[in-house]
């Protein structure tokens, strides 16, 4: 019976999370921690830290460490499969007909429009993620981090110039702030 | 099928070393897609971004449906679920078990920190190569919702759905303007 309710808890988180991530807190947090207990508020807390600290979704990260928590890996593999059960669906009908209607003038118009937005949101999300990489220390004491000033423009310029593959990219990175560190403490 | 297990190889891969959002994971699936494989074109995949984000559920699992099954079919759709979400579960099943030691180090700290610059990189690279694209393509009313889109969530916070929806708005109008003046 709890298998049957950890997979409805996350096909609820998985229905009703729109935008990603952090629209799925707050579903996980009435749902699993508050409505059933299965974990702890402090629990929950440590989960979102290593839920950022891997990589991911946070739905499905979450998903994964309430079923191993409560029944195993059995446990994690039903609450995962309950939280893309929606999306495997919906989207699926989305892509349908995407395709069927692409060539309506109507719908392309809409099409073009969007994507001049996404072009904005990806740049907006670009830009975040760089100031917070950058500027390290807690509230008004934030500056500028010389080390990851020069890790992002070498990780920069080998993606724009030289066209590395972005994962090693992202690897190397992680080292190189590592190694750094190390040798000027 | 040795399409379908090199999209299940693709999607293991990306999946595993992709930190942080939606927008991150999707502008890897650009360059491994589009630029690399040349699998799917520009245009799609920013289509299929736009679908991902306004879309329940998490948007790499949601891209991952898109792509899959745009690349292979409703196999390919299946391979790239799996694919996608079998980091995930290895990882943090493995870490349920000393997350909070792994949570405290410092090596990983510094580890994961470097990393976010090379991760900002790589979506301001592909941020960078949609920009210019948009640009050469002159469009005016283009470039204002670009920039619309950009200030709305970057300056004044403003949820990304409820930007997406009033985008497709601006769509519709332009596609009604269009008729009328073409009537």
């Amino acid at each position: 019976m709890l298998y049957l309710q950890l997979f409805l808890a996350f096909l609820k988180v998985g229905l009703f999370s729109i935008g990603g991530g952090y629209a799925a807190i707050p579903i996980i947090a009435s749902g699993v921690v508050e409505g059933y207990g299965w974990i702890t508020e402090a629990e929950f807390a440590d989960l979102m830290t290593v839920a950022e600290m891997t990589p991911g979704p946070i739905a499905v990260n979450s998903a994964t460490f309430v079923g191993m928590r409560l029944l195993g890996v059995p446990g994690a593999l039903v609450a995962t499969a309950g939280c893309i059960l929606p999306s495997c669906i919906i989207v699926s009908v989305l892509f349908w007909a995407y395709y069927k209607y692409k060539g309506l003038s109507f719908l392309n118009s809409v099409l073009s429009a969007l994507r001049a937005c996404v072009v904005g949101l990806i740049a907006a999300a670009g830009l975040k993620l760089l100031v917070t990489a950058l500027y390290v220390g807690s509230g008004s004491e934030k500056t500028l981090d010389p080390v990851q000033l020069f890790i992002f423009l070498t990780a920069f310029i080998a993606l724009y110039s030289k066209k590395v593959n972005p994962i090693p990219v992202m690897l190397l990175s992680g080292f190189l702030g590592l190694f750094i560190h190390i040798l000027i403490p | 099928m040795k399409k379908l297990f090199k999209l299940f190889l693709d999607m293991l891969y990306i999946s595993s070393f992709t930190f942080g959002g939606g927008f991150v994971i999707v502008s890897i699936m650009k360059k491994k897609f589009v630029d690399e494989e040349k699998l799917i074109t520009e245009e799609e995949m920013i289509d299929f971004t736009a679908i991902a984000q306004s879309s329940p559920g998490a948007i790499a699992v949601n891209a991952a449906i898109l792509v899959g099954r745009r690349c292979a079919g409703w196999p390919g759709m299946a391979v790239a679920v799996v694919g996608t979400v079998i980091p995930p579960i290895v990882i943090i099943s493995v870490i349920s078990f000393f997350y909070k030691v792994f949570a405290s180090n410092t090596y990983v700290a510094l580890t994961l920190k470097g990393m976010g610059a090379g991760v900002a990189a790589v979506v301001l690279d592909v941020a960078c190569s949609l920009l210019f694209a948009e640009v050469k393509g002159r469009n005016v009313i283009h470039i204002i919702l670009t920039v619309c889109a950009f200030a709305a969530t970057y300056f004044f916070g403003i949820n990304v759905i409820i930007i997406i929806f009033a985008a497709a708005l601006v769509g519709i109008l332009t596609n009604v303007l269009k008729k009328k003046g073409g009537a």
